[in-house]
């Protein structure tokens, strides 16, 4: 390191635990080096690199793609990758693993629940008719595209589940991010699957259990706004009950 | 170990390739068990980080020939021409095959696919999902294979391959949730692990790109081909290595020096205008983009940044509306990593490793030599990339690739149904305690995995950087072997075994170095400069004696090196032009 580096440093407390080992989590302090351009994963990796190899946690791309590096920073579920150090400087910078998940091991939490709700909600084109390779793309146009462009966004970085009130309460519910896939596919001009994802969308533990809230769109790296996805889905099924329930003759 | 589990075919990596070539064996055999291992979550996979495009032929005035041709001059005629047939014309249903399956591709008002410019490309024939297309290949394709029955192992590390009768049969892993290795046998087993640009200190890879499956098939006794050529691409940004996508480029931007001169055509890419102009000047290879960048640092024309020197890419000229549709994540990236608005300002960038044109050595059906071993994507090398990739060709490579290792495994699997159960335990027991004893529970380390990696990666960068020599490489490869032999010494400070990542950076950098040592031994033996590889004290390429894949295998020393003669149909060496 040149001697021009200043010899600032900054203090990260960080959420510990080690099944097996810790009787419970627990904070651990370490002082980095503070820089401008670090963000919260570059002062992990320092510990990791040079103070404490046995801290764990996740990360790959470093350019809040992947998903993988989500955390609770100073309280706010936040991709590690894109919380710079100096949005808290000088004051410590606390993380902790994202809220409403186990933790298997310091910052790193189980995403079972997730997995399994993902292909809960058929995040895939169902079609009745698969239109053969030989016949070309389906045309869809630049304003079809954009019905469902941001609702396709979605990195599974989890932090909305993070922010949910409702999820912390009722861990059945489908949750933020798979029902903004929901949204996503019924609203793809190419899928006809509606109402083979209604049954799960508008089920118990659909898009009813949103209080809307609206803190899952706030917290978003990516402006899904997974809020407004549910939103958009509550409409159309209270529609659809319309047309079914209350108008039923007409429907055909 | 515990109670070990058998499939017909596992696939180790999630990313595209892997996820491709599992579905593709599940659509040609739904009875066929088939499985995906993989240290990340698929969606975790680097593939996520591809941003400008994915290459093929749907435009009627474009050419099954004209894609062949553009990549194989790319490739500085070291690609098999076979192989690049069959993946032009494969590439294209593949393709459609993804906008069926829900792929969100950038569109034309009628509604058709939209298609961009991409370098070296004389046409526009890039599919693009604005500049997040990996992320939405991943995701298409993840979210899809989700409809099949595939059996996933997530977060389980492969760290070794089980052959046994002369076939590989299976693999060991840490399933990192808890620690403990295990057998998952299989009758085939494809690799689909990805890149190894963590090799180099400034890198687009994200942290997982290790060279995992390349050291796992090396040690399996199956060659790595071409690992010499290292892919550069001219627009990384300072000081992370984040890519600003080629596609900043195709839509019309511009890269120059401190003068505001664009210096590329100094270097036989010019004249610079008419701009854009395809085939020329910035929508030139990244091989040649990246060597000229050397060339005006040494000539004292590029800009001192902080982080070392850069050149200028210039986007201004587009407006905010063109920025934000075409290139968005290019505005977000800068604004977020460097400070930078593009629409108003300068990005700052300068070469960085991207891609590995080699791998593991396989043929046009992604098998290896080792029978019941098969590879795809970056991490393989068939080779359709040969001295130089083409921008926007890996991730149709992926696709028609991985889905025929997927078939040829299928295949394979249906027809070698043995599995010799006691032997692989023997060897799964022997990996557990291998990993036990040399990791661990050893005591008595002293050096710490981060000092040895970032060791690594300079010794990378000073000896087998853009510009190369005998005497670098050389010295390369002595702190190479220096550091193979220090790597013994590592001393660990988790002994723990539930997500124990220290134990798999310690895996990781052991794959590595193998990786490392491949490529610059094999860069070592080849005597001319061809595409990626340059070698000042070789400056012409020589068809005569090189006009020939590079074959690397392991030994106890240094990598025994073979060559391989280049497939050539109808399209026979000629100079290398572009610019005009």
């Amino acid at each position: 390191m040149t001697s021009s580096v200043s010899s600032a440093t900054i203090t990260l407390e960080v959420l510990r635990y080690r099944p097996g080992r810790d009787q419970a989590p627990a904070f651990q302090s370490f002082q980095v080096p503070y820089r401008e351009d670090w963000v919260v994963l570059d002062a992990l990796n320092y510990i990791k690199d040079q103070i404490d190899g046995s801290l764990s946690y996740r990360w790959s791309c470093r350019m809040g793609v992947c998903g993988s590096c989500g955390m609770m920073v100073n309280g706010t579920p936040r991709l590690s990758c894109a919380a710079f150090l100096k949005e808290y400087y000088p004051a410590t910078v606390r993380v902790e693993p994202l809220e409403h998940f186990p933790i298997e091991r310091d910052l790193v939490i189980s995403l079972d629940d997730f997995m399994q709700k993902l292909p809960a909600v058929r995040p895939w084109i169902v079609r009745q008719d698969d239109r053969p390779l030989d016949a070309g793309e389906y045309r869809q146009t630049p304003a079809e595209l954009d019905w469902y462009k941001q609702f396709s966004m979605c990195i599974n970085c989890l932090l909305c589940y993070s922010a949910c009130p409702v999820y912390e309460l009722e861990p059945r519910f489908i949750g933020p991010a798979a029902l903004a896939l929901v949204a996503r596919y019924n609203l793809d001009s190419r899928d006809q699957g509606r109402e083979q994802r209604q049954e799960i969308a508008a089920g118990p533990d659909g898009v009813w259990d949103c209080t809307l809230v609206g803190e899952c769109s706030t917290v978003c790296p990516k402006d899904v706004d997974p809020a407004g996805a549910i939103q958009r889905l509550k409409l159309s099924s209270a529609l659809e009950w319309v047309k079914n329930v209350v108008l039923p003759w007409g429907r055909r | 170990m515990v109670e070990p589990s058998e499939h017909d075919i596992l696939i180790i990596g999630g990313g595209g390739a892997g996820l491709r070539a599992a579905i593709a064996a599940a659509e040609m055999d739904p009875t066929l068990d088939i499985a995906i291992l993989s240290k990340v979550y698929p969606m975790r996979s680097h593939t996520v980080s591809a941003e400008g495009g994915a290459a093929a032929v749907i435009k009627p005035a474009d050419s099954f020939a004209a894609h062949i041709e553009d990549t194989i001059t790319g490739s500085d005629w070291l690609a098999d021409q076979d192989a690049v047939e069959a993946f032009v014309k494969e590439a294209a249903p593949e393709m459609i095959q993804m906008e069926h399956w829900g792929c969100p591709w950038s569109r034309e008002p009628d509604g058709s696919v939209a298609v961009r410019p991409f370098g070296g490309m004389r046409i526009e024939r890039t599919w693009f999902a604005a500049d997040k297309t990996g992320f939405h290949m991943l995701h298409t394709l993840f979210q899809t294979s989700l409809k099949f029955r595939i059996t996933r192992y997530d977060e389980w590390f492969a760290t070794r391959l089980l052959v046994e009768g002369g076939r590989c049969q299976g693999a060991a892993a840490i399933e990192l949730r808890t620690g403990r290795v295990h057998l998952v046998a299989a009758r085939a087993v494809i690799l689909c692990t990805g890149g190894a640009g963590r090799i180099y200190p400034f890198t687009t890879n994200g942290a997982i790109c290790a060279g995992d499956g390349m050291a796992l098939a090396y040690r399996a006794g199956v060659p790595l081909k071409d690992m010499e050529f290292v892919q550069y691409h001219p627009t990384g940004l300072p000081p992370t290595g984040i890519l600003i996508t080629e596609a900043a480029r195709s839509e019309g931007g511009i890269m120059i020096n401190k003068d505001g001169y664009r210096y590329l055509q100094d270097y036989g890419m010019g004249p610079p205008d008419p701009w854009p102009r395809l085939r020329a000047m910035e929508m030139g290879p990244r091989d040649r983009i990246s060597q000229a960048f050397v060339h005006e640092m040494r000539k004292g024309r590029t800009i001192k940044g902080p982080y070392g020197d850069v050149v200028h890419l210039d986007v201004r000229h587009l407006g905010e509306k063109k920025i934000n549709q075409k290139i968005p994540f290019v505005r977000e990236l800068s604004l977020h990593y460097a400070g930078i608005d593009p629409v108003r300002e300068l990005i700052p960038v300068r070469p960085v490793v991207h891609y590995m044109m080699g791998g593991v050595h396989t043929d046009v059906w992604g098998a290896t030599t080792l029978p019941g071993m098969y590879a795809a994507g970056e991490c393989a090398c068939v080779s359709i990339n040969g001295a130089n990739r083409l921008g926007s060709n890996s991730l149709p490579e992926l696709l028609v690739f991985g889905a025929r290792a997927g078939r040829a495994a299928a295949a394979f699997a249906r027809e070698h149904q043995a599995i010799n159960r006691p032997a692989l335990i023997t060897q799964v027991l022997d990996e557990e305690y291998r990993l036990s004893r040399d990791f661990l529970r050893k005591e008595g380390g002293t050096e710490r995995i981060a000092t040895l990696r970032a060791e690594m990666t300079l010794a990378m960068e000073d000896g087998c950087g853009i510009f190369r020599d005998e005497a670098g490489i050389r010295r390369t490869c002595e702190r190479l072997a220096d550091l193979r032999a220090h790597f013994p010494r590592i001393a660990l400070d988790d002994r723990t075994l539930t997500y124990n990542t220290e134990l798999v950076t310690a895996l990781e950098l052991d794959f590595m170095l193998d990786a490392a040592q491949a490529v610059a031994h094999s860069a070592l033996a080849r005597a001319e400069s061809r595409g990626s590889h340059q070698r000042t004290d070789y400056p012409k390429r020589d068809d005569e004696r090189f006009l020939k894949h590079t074959l690397a295998y392991r030994t106890d020393g240094a990598p025994r090196i073979d060559y391989l003669d280049v497939v050539v149909t109808r399209w026979p060496p000629a100079e290398r032009v572009y610019g005009r």
